[in-house]
């Protein structure tokens, strides 16, 4: 991409328009299934080496190869192979896969068949959040839809190949996101991590072996059929490729849902949403989503890249930027994500369980000014205790907002024990404020 | 059973009532390879009759997937969507995570709460109401973000916050920002998150304002996908 000008690229969002964008008819008159019609003319394996070729990383957050996760599935084992979507999107700020799949749920029908068809698998489950109503009756439909229309069922086709693939619903916590607690949940307990190995490719939903990927990983798999790996590795940049949804939110002037080259910087992104909002300038932003370490004004220029963020401390994690302007107090914001990391903390393991309580705890007495200087350290100690130490990656997460925001704003902890209070007008951040 | 019991004890089903739901509970178990994966939307399902999980619900559960109600009880507890009393027939929900709370959602809330008199997963006496304070519900470019019985209500205000409320009380219809015509209740909901369809998919928009803006600059600007 060097030097020039970073565009949209609209793939997944490109139909998003259309007023019956979610239905089968809408789909198809876009070309929609002609993708699934090639595949099933292809070798399983060639569809896995085009998803290899084409360098998409898993878009759930830790940018695994996709093709990579599933040339280790298991082979052999005498159980069934399953293919799991994981639609829970929980982690604060993600906001990408939810419209997608009220406007575009055929896009991941789509891609959950050509997916299983290169795997083998002939269940497949998305497990969605419970939260999202509307978005389980447009799944639940183009899943009804794919099925009259022969996409789903036996013989796909006309193919041979068949696939039963069910929409079920979660029932709130967080947790149920992180994979092996997701197959726990879906197999109808409570949801908490598994110990890996074995990873779920070895033994995963039910002991077999399992494919868990995002939605978002899934919903691109048809374009890289339709339109071949060298397309998709035409966008993006080295060893990120292909194009995200980048989600912007907060202090915007146009917050929503844009969709570019993996690797295009914030400054370029904030340029096409219009800025921050009017009179106010940036402060702070998530790269992706409040387990990813916070960034500042002086990150504007990260390429956002799995590489570059990485290499400037923080993780691209799911693009969701979150984005806060002046007014905001940043101990309040690690606060209420450290309520949140508390609250869905699952309780299984020590560090996490306990860490997180205790960080509320001590955020709680620094909000409302009540702490000491020493009090940072002591935080920063018990968030190194957490960090690497927790059975899963939620008790990671917890301590990126402690760590970055101490980094960056550590006068801004200290200005409220010399305030004695929170120096800043709430009413000032709000979408109604100043 | 009663004394250590974590829901209310709840009226046993009438033979209808039972019949139907084991009708449901057939169906659903047959959409899995193993039958305890149906423990969930059973859990769905007899919300979707009492309103809440009780006693009566979590031991239906246990004899038609064969497991104990101590097991049941276990996972109902793990999960905030189980409720443990009935909730107001609209559940109506404000996210605080950090985004919604900055934008507004912590004036939404303070503001709503004690317009209606009832704080967090409490019910109005009439029933008609209860409240909740809800995590992140992936909607953040619609901050701040207000849910009706699991339907969006984006890009709100206190002073929407409490008309929709007002409105909701006195049977005024008020249809979701991104959801179908109109409201449906929190027990209709909870069928359709045990996996029964409701037909109202081809409600509502396809997309919010928020979702589509990217895709608007892109076509303004003559950018595609190469
Ligand atoms: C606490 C926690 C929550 C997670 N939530 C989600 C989620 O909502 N959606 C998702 O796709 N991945 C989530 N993940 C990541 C998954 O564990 C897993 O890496 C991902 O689904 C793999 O898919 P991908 O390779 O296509 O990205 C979460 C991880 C953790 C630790
Ligand atoms: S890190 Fe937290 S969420 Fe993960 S297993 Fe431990 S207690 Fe549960
Ligand atoms: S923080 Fe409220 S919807 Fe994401």
């Amino acid at each position: 991409m060097g030097g020039a000008v970073t565009t949209l690229t609209p793939v997944l969002t490109r139909n998003w328009d259309q007023a019956d964008s979610f239905t089968l008819a809408g789909y198809e008159r876009d070309g929609g299934y002609s993708s699934l019609r090639q595949a099933l003319t292809m070798e399983p394996s060639a569809i896995v080496e085009a998803v290899k070729d084409s360098g998409l990383r898993g878009r759930g957050g830790a940018g695994f190869p996709t093709g990579m996760k599933w040339g280790f599935l298991a082979q052999g084992t005498g159980k069934p192979t399953y293919l799991v979507v994981n639609a829970d999107e929980s982690e604060p700020g993600t906001c990408k896969d939810i419209p997608l799949m009220l406007a575009n749920p055929h896009v991941l029908v789509e891609g959950i068949v050509i997916s299983s068809f290169a795997i083998g698998a002939h269940q497949a489950f998305i497990y969605v959040r419970g939260e999202v109503l509307h978005v389980i009756r447009r799944l639940q439909q183009a899943v009804a839809e794919a099925y009259e229309a022969g996409y789903l069922g036996t013989d796909i086709l006309g193919s041979g190949f068949d696939l039963e693939l069910v929409v079920h619903a979660g029932a709130g916590a967080y947790i149920c996101g992180e994979e092996t607690a997701l197959l726990d949940s879906l197999e109808g307990f409570r949801g908490q991590p598994r110990l890996k190995p074995p990873f779920p490719a070895v033994a995963g939903l039910y002991g077999g072996p399992t494919v868990v990927n995002n939605v978002e990983s899934i919903a691109s798999v048809p374009s890289i059929v339709g339109r071949g790996a060298d397309w998709f590795a035409s966008m993006g940049t080295e060893k990120s490729k292909g194009f995200g949804i980048f989600s912007l939110s907060g202090h915007v002037t146009r917050p929503g849902q844009y969709e570019a080259p993996l690797g295009i910087t914030l400054r370029e992104l904030l340029e096409m949403a219009g800025g921050i909002r009017e009179g106010h300038e940036l402060k702070f932003w998530t790269p992706g989503g409040s387990s990813t370490p916070i960034f500042t004004a002086e990150h504007l220029d990260v390429p956002l890249d799995f590489e570059s963020v990485g290499a400037a401390g923080s993780m691209l994690g799911t693009r969701a930027l979150q984005i806060f302007d002046e007014t905001t107090c940043v101990v309040r914001a690690v606060s209420r994500w450290t309520d949140f990391y508390a609250h869905e903390s699952c309780g299984k393991c020590t560090p996490c369980r306990e860490g997180t309580y205790w960080l509320k705890q001590m955020l709680k007495r620094l909000d409302a000014g009540q702490g000491t200087e020493e009090d940072l350290s002591t935080m920063n100690d018990i968030a190194d205790n957490i960090l690497g130490r927790s059975f899963c990656a939620l008790g990671d997460g917890a301590t990126s907002p402690i760590h970055s925001s101490i980094k960056y704003f550590r006068e801004e902890y200290l200005a409220h024990f010399t305030h004695g209070g929170c120096p800043f007008d709430p009413a000032k951040s709000t979408k109604w404020g100043a | 059973m009663s004394s250590t019991s974590h829901f209310p004890e709840g009226s046993p089903y009438d033979v209808e009532t039972r019949q139907r739901l084991e009708q449901d509970a057939k169906e659903i178990i047959a959409r899995y390879p193993k039958t305890r994966s149906a423990l969930l939307p059973m859990l769905h399902l007899v919300q979707s009759v009492d309103g809440c999980v009780t006693q009566e619900g979590v031991n239906f559960c246990a004899a038609v997937l064969d497991v104990t109600p101590a097991q049941v009880t276990g996972v109902a507890t793990f999960y905030t969507q189980y409720k443990r009393r009935p909730m107001g027939d609209y559940h109506v929900g404000v996210c605080i995570n950090t985004l919604c709370a900055v934008l507004g959602g912590d004036e939404i809330w303070d503001a709503l709460s004690e317009h209606v008199g009832v704080g967090h997963d409490e019910v109005t006496e009439d029933g008609k109401v209860s409240l909740e304070r809800l995590e992140c519900n992936a909607a953040c470019d619609f901050a701040p973000v207000m849910m009706v019985n699991w339907e969006f209500y984006d890009n709100q205000t206190p002073e929407t916050a409490k008309r929709l409320v007002d409105d909701l009380r006195a049977g005024r219809p008020v249809p979701p920002t991104r959801g179908p015509d109109s409201l449906c209740t929190f027990k209709q909901a909870s069928r359709v998150l045990a996996g029964f369809p409701d037909g109202r998919a081809n409600e509502g928009v396809q997309a919010g304002p928020e979702s589509v803006v990217g895709l608007e600059l892109a076509k303004e600007k003559g950018w595609e996908a190469p």
